[in-house]
């Protein structure tokens, strides 16, 4: 299950009628069960690339492979976390996390099964026939998390997904979704602005660079999980990547 | 005296009997003006209408009874609205989810639209003959628009983003059709098919008044205007209002139950 991109640039044109350049020549492999965060400011082209390595967007020019297959159109192979709330409003819980199940033809039964693990897996077993609006921001991201992994793809993409909640959910959130890493094992490609986040989480930390979004560096991180925020080695990194991002805007 | 009223008006007894007030006053002053124009021809007595009211399966002139005048409306309209929405839910489906059926389509539903069904009556005549075909496409005509415009609007009010995480979760477009827009849209929709009910209905009522219709509630009441009989002209208009109160009734009780995160998704 490995996750190449090759040689990505996206143009496109912008509303003076003048193309704009999103993403230029971004190249990166993912080995398998690895976490990796794509960090960089607001307009850096990072949703840009996730959508392309969805399938939901075509690169202007290079290619992405899962498993040397070349990705011409969303698949349930790649999961997808959206940062607003994806979920069907006119679904349970339940209902919603079997949505992806339902659509590839699996038996009832089965997907209840299915679906139930995976509620229980996010920690939301009481709430398998509530209805998206009575749940808070976080658990509506964790049902979104569910639903991505129950159809058992190879890669799990994740664009800001905890964006929208408060620090302390976010932080919560954050321990949660390492603890279901952990157990699930999947490559995780997980797009932040927050380099506290991408601290906390990755192994890997791929920095981009202001428009056009290119790579500014891959920044491998080896701390043992769990990470405690102000380490010595979670302090420094984040130093380094903060004068990383500074340098790339041509700026401090 | 102000402060007296206030109290009455607002007190907690009188708060779920407010709303009667003013169907009272206005049975009143009927009642009074009925007694001073003292005419049954121009405005009927409230219990001359109240006792046809009261025999809804007594035989009118020989037309037959309410009830079966009202279920041969309720018939028709129901023919009509269904073909109606039938023809106006998946046009709008596509106008809305593919750019080039609606610029192809669009157009003529805005030249057709603002001619009144009731326009149609005279060709309808010619196309369809006196009789159902005529009164259903009539009554489809006028259900057909706001269904439409509403399907049209409900697809559009879909959430991209719930249409993309149905396609990374694997649906194709068929699955995307009747998964996600769909439920997606129907609030809205059903928002047209209430509206559209009541235009239907109101359609209805004027196209049993063509010539060559032998029952129903229009026919009735204008059957009854040639024998001068008023009171069951008013007892006809009554229970046209309250079939389509009642029927307005029960959509909005669909809609409070089933479409009830509309309101409550942030």
């Amino acid at each position: 299950m490995k996750l190449v991109v090759e040689g990505v640039s996206k143009e496109y044109v912008g509303n003076n009628g003048e193309p704009v350049v999103a993403l230029k020549g971004i190249s990166l492999e993912v080995p398998e069960g690895e976490f990796v965060c794509i960090l960089g400011p607001s307009g850096c082209g990072k949703t840009t690339l996730l959508r392309i390595i969805a399938g939901l967007e075509r690169p202007t020019e290079g290619r992405v492979l899962v498993d040397g297959e070349e990705v011409d159109g969303p698949t349930p192979r790649l999961g997808m976390i959206f940062q607003d709330y994806s979920l069907f409003p006119w679904r349970r819980v339940i209902d919603n996390i079997s949505f992806g199940l339902e659509l590839a033809g699996v038996e009832k039964a089965d997907r209840a099964a299915t679906a139930r693990e995976y509620l229980d897996l996010v920690g939301l077993g009481g709430f398998a026939s509530a209805y998206p609006y009575e749940l808070s921001g976080g658990m509506r991201q964790r049902v979104a998390v569910a639903r991505a992994l129950a159809t058992n793809p190879a890669v799990v993409l994740m664009d800001e997904p905890f964006g929208a909640l408060d620090a302390q959910t976010r932080n919560a959130m954050q321990r949660e979704i390492l603890e279901i890493w952990e157990k699930t094992r999947k490559t995780v490609l997980f797009v932040t602005h927050s380099v506290d986040e991408a601290v906390f989480l990755a192994d890997r930390i791929v920095v981009l660079t202001a428009r056009p979004g290119r790579i500014r560096e891959v920044a491998t991180f080896s701390e043992p999980r769990p990470r405690n925020r102000t380490s010595d080695g979670c302090a420094a990194l984040r130093r380094y990547v903060l004068g990383l991002i500074d340098e790339g805007q041509g700026g401090a | 005296m102000r402060e007296g009223f206030g109290k009455l008006w607002n007190g907690g007894g009188a708060r779920n009997l407010r709303w009667a007030v003013l169907p009272i006053l206005f049975l009143v002053a009927w009642e009074i003006a009925a007694i001073l124009i003292d005419n049954p021809f121009i405005l009927p007595r409230i219990e001359s209408v109240a006792s046809v009211l009261a025999t809804p399966f007594a035989s009118i002139l020989g037309t037959g009874s309410l009830v079966h005048n009202a279920s041969v409306s309720l018939q028709r309209v129901l023919v009509g609205f269904l073909v109606g929405a039938a023809l106006a839910i998946p046009l709008g489906i596509a106008m809305g989810r593919w750019e080039f059926v609606e610029e192809l389509v669009n157009p003529l539903v805005q030249i057709f639209r603002p001619v009144p069904p009731l326009a149609w009556v005279p060709l309808a005549l010619a196309w369809f003959r006196i009789g159902l075909g005529s009164m259903v496409f009539i009554i489809a005509l006028g259900a057909f628009f706001p269904v439409l415009l509403n399907t049209l609007d409900g697809v559009r009010s879909v959430k991209r983003t719930w249409i993309e995480a149905a396609m990374t979760l694997g649906a194709r477009e068929r699955q995307l059709l009747v998964r996600v827009i769909l439920p997606g849209a129907l609030p809205t929709i059903w928002t047209g098919l209430r509206v559209a009910f009541g235009i239907a209905w109101m359609c209805v009522v004027a196209a049993e008044m063509m010539p060559g219709t032998s029952s129903g509630l229009g026919y009735l009441i204008l059957y009854s205007y040639n024998f001068s009989q008023v009171q069951v002209i008013v007892a006809g208009m009554i229970v046209i209002g309250l079939i389509g109160l009642g029927i307005d009734f029960c959509l909005r009780q669909v809609e409070s139950r089933w479409f009830r995160w509309r309101e409550l998704e942030r």
